[in-house]
């Protein structure tokens, strides 16, 4: 499982930057992204895979999986959430006012 | 031309009221299993983004007028305050209590302080998700 | 536990929360603000008096104790961060009263002021390294929106480039969150610094600590610095002096608090690298400064080769060199704020901000000129000004620990500084007065009065050293004994 995990992160990493690398600023959102989620996928891959059973503790003596990498992506989801919709919302105004989508044509030394 | 969504705006009329029960059952059912104010925030966000859909931005700001905006700084208002709440009680900032109190309807209930911080928690997505939508919206 | 510790970070938060709430009224968002910066300075002070008299205090956050839950720490090097930020931020916070426009006074600009400030104080307070990545977003979300406020041309050109970067570093440092977990099971950063001690800082260790000496070499600035001169450059003024003063020096805190508590045990990779990069910085950042005719981008530049000094003194790791980097922090917190402040007046009167379209403005502003020398004066190190002290120690502690190079080229940085600054004073200030009082862009109004209070505190700081040792010793032998901080956390004998 985990090896199955580790290759599914290389081809999230693999798209991600490829997209990062690419010109146009909805593809490079996108890259951002996937590579988001490549790490979350990763994070919760290092804290350990299914050990045992659901983190409340009932007495017995049984072993339990680690809630915290859940916690830990829980939060940075939310964060990379709010983040790439205020980059959105950006990008887009960026397009209007500068007239370009292209990252390309933002190396400004024109109007200064 | 105005395109014809009757069938959406009907669907939409009955629709919202399900999600917004389930919204509640979720936020509820979150102290002991899978829910809370965040997924529960989450489905009341989603169904006034089918209200935005169905009828359109003005209409809708006419029958419910909130800033959403303010909706969302609330909600994290009283997120905070639930946790300086414990401050007074002289424990560690963010401490929860709960305790079992006989109610007159619902006989022996379990009341707890952090379903007020789930509730700043929800009021905080629904705020943030719904003024996202709508600046994401405008003037497309 | 002390409640008190959450208060630096709770109390710009509830008012960043109350000012969103209340939007329209301007007057009130002014006042709440200032008086809030001011509270959290004051309860950063009482706080810094209380680690001075009874050791490092602690709040594990909902009863829950370290290493299991989020414990926030203050000891006496961010306690002194954190007094230094209030400081700065309520300078410029009022000059933004005068300067920054009713329209961004509007759209929320005085709440994004106190959430950044919010973040800023978090990651000083925070023991727990997940927790640091969410006060760093806290801090960075504000500052995304701080500089694309108003959305001029230039600030969204900037913007798009400086959002960007800042996500892939903040992706980096949960790859590096996530690798660390998987080899040491916690995130408590005490409770991280015993577990690496005890199974020694291998290769693999080292390896992460250099993905972390990444990431927070890209917020700090330090030789990766390439995104910092454009979009510190775009904002307004007091924006722009509140990134300058607070952003970069939360990852130098960050970079301090890594490589003295957690992969203190192999300098001679992770320390001389550290070093490398703050030589390369400072020399890079120079020459930047000495080739710009740009007020702004001046100024940008010089945030870069401060990075770099400072660095440096953690880069030697001897107890000189890094009471001489804190001493250098603080001074450069206060004085890269108002020489932002300083240089945006400036640009304020002459109606541009290249060099060579000014001339002769000390004629009709002899206070703004005169500050602004002992502003350069103070950056250049000259003593009894709060930068002496500073490149004294750092210099000596590279000295005694035979890193020459790296002292040469600190000297080396402190020249070219001392000339970038000078050709604004010489160029701005000197010469024929182009512009009579009437034709004049803008007004110094109200703006003066945040930088005379800054210059006061950074001469205080200089001539007032002698009080202020005892706090700066504390902080640094705090960072140079790991064990101490350890103990305060995780309460163990």
């Amino acid at each position: 499982m985990e090896t199955l995990m580790a290759l599914l992160i290389g081809v999230l990493f693999t798209v991600g930057v490829f997209l990062l690398l690419s010109k146009n600023f909805l593809k490079i959102i996108l890259g951002t992204s996937i590579l988001a989620h490549g790490t979350h996928l990763l994070i919760i891959t290092m804290g350990g895979l299914k050990k045992g059973m659901p983190p409340i503790v009932r007495g017995e003596n049984v072993s339990y999986t680690d809630p915290l990498p859940q916690a830990l992506i829980l939060t940075a989801i939310v964060i990379n959430f709010a983040v790439t919709a205020f980059f959105l919302v950006l990008a887009y105004r960026s397009y209007q006012e500068l007239g370009t989508d292209n990252i390309d044509k933002l190396r400004g030394i024109a109007d200064e | 031309m105005k395109p014809n969504d009757v069938i959406l705006q009907t669907v939409t009329k009955i629709v919202t009221f399900i999600i917004l029960t389930f919204a509640i059952y979720l936020f509820l059912a979150g102290h002991h299993e899978p829910g809370g104010g965040f997924i529960g925030g989450l489905v009341i966000a989603s169904a006034l983004t089918l209200l935005y859909l169905a009828f359109d931005i003005e209409t809708v700001r006419e029958g419910l007028p909130v800033d959403f905006k303010v909706v969302a700084a609330v909600g994290v208002f009283i997120a905070v305050a639930t946790g300086m709440g414990s401050i007074l009680f002289d424990q560690p900032f963010l401490s929860q209590a709960f305790g079992y109190f006989n109610l007159p309807i619902f006989g022996k209930t379990e009341l707890a302080t952090a379903v007020l911080f789930d509730l700043g928690v929800a009021l905080a997505v629904v705020g943030t998700g719904v003024t996202i939508i709508l600046s994401i919206s405008r003037d497309a | 536990m002390n409640n008190l510790v959450i208060l630096p970070l709770l109390i710009p938060l509830l008012a960043g929360i109350f000012l969103v709430i209340f939007r329209q009224n301007i007057l009130l968002q002014r006042w709440f603000s200032i008086v809030a910066i001011f509270s959290t300075g004051v309860v950063a002070a009482y706080l810094l008096q209380m680690v001075a008299d009874d050791g490092i205090q602690t709040l594990a956050i909902g009863g829950w104790e370290a290493p299991f839950g989020i414990v926030l720490v203050i000891d006496m090097f961010s306690g002194l961060l954190i007094l230094t930020t209030s400081i700065v931020s309520f300078g410029c916070i009022l000059f933004a009263f005068n300067s920054i426009g009713l329209e961004r006074e509007q759209f929320y600009f005085y709440p994004f002021m106190l959430f950044l400030i919010t973040g800023v104080n978090g990651s000083f307070l925070t023991g727990d390294l997940f927790n640091l990545f969410v006060c760093f977003e806290v801090m960075l979300i504000s500052s995304y929106v701080l500089i694309s406020l108003g959305g001029t041309k230039v600030q969204l050109r900037e913007s798009i480039k400086y959002v960007l970067i800042n996500i892939m570093s903040s992706t980096m440092f949960l790859l590096g969150i996530a690798y660390l977990y998987a080899i040491t099971g916690t995130l408590n950063m005490a409770h991280l610094s015993v577990r690496i001690a005890e199974v020694g800082q291998q290769g693999l260790l080292t390896t992460v600590a250099i993905l972390f000496l990444v990431v927070f070499s890209l917020k700090a600035a330090l030789f990766l610095y390439f995104w910092l001169p454009g979009s510190y450059a775009a904002p307004p003024t007091a924006i722009g002096a509140i990134f300058g003063a607070l952003l970069t020096k939360v990852g130098i805190y960050a970079l301090f608090r890594m490589f003295t508590l957690v992969f203190y045990h192999q300098p001679e990779i992770t320390h001389l690298l550290l070093g490398v990069m703050a030589a390369l910085t400072m020399l890079l950042g120079g020459i930047g400064a000495v080739s710009q005719w740009d007020i702004r981008k001046i100024i940008a530049y010089n945030v870069i080769i401060a990075v770099g000094f400072i660095v440096s003194g953690l880069a030697v790791f001897t107890s000189t060199a890094v009471a001489g980097g804190i001493y250098y922090l603080i001074h450069d917190m206060i004085v890269k704020a108002l020489l932002f402040l300083l240089g945006g007046t400036i640009i304020g009167i002459a109606g541009t901000s290249k060099l060579k379209e000014m001339s002769g403005l000390i004629r009709n502003h002899p206070l703004l000129g005169w500050m602004f020398f002992i502003t350069v004066l103070a950056l250049a190190g000259i003593p009894p000004l709060s930068g002496f002290i500073g490149k004294v120690l750092v210099i000596k502690g590279t000295m005694e620990a035979e890193f020459y190079w790296l002292a040469v080229i600190g000297l080396l940085s402190s020249l070219m500084v001392l000339y970038s600054v000078m050709k604004i004073f010489v160029n701005g200030f000197w010469g024929e007065t182009y512009l009579s009082k009437e034709q004049e862009k803008g007004t110094t109004s109200g703006l003066l009065f945040p930088c005379i209070l800054l210059t006061m505190v950074s001469i205080g700081f200089g001539l007032g050293v002698e009080g202020i040792t005892f706090y700066i010793d504390q902080a640094a032998n705090g960072l140079m004994n790991p064990d101490i901080y350890i103990k305060a956390v995780l309460k163990s004998p």
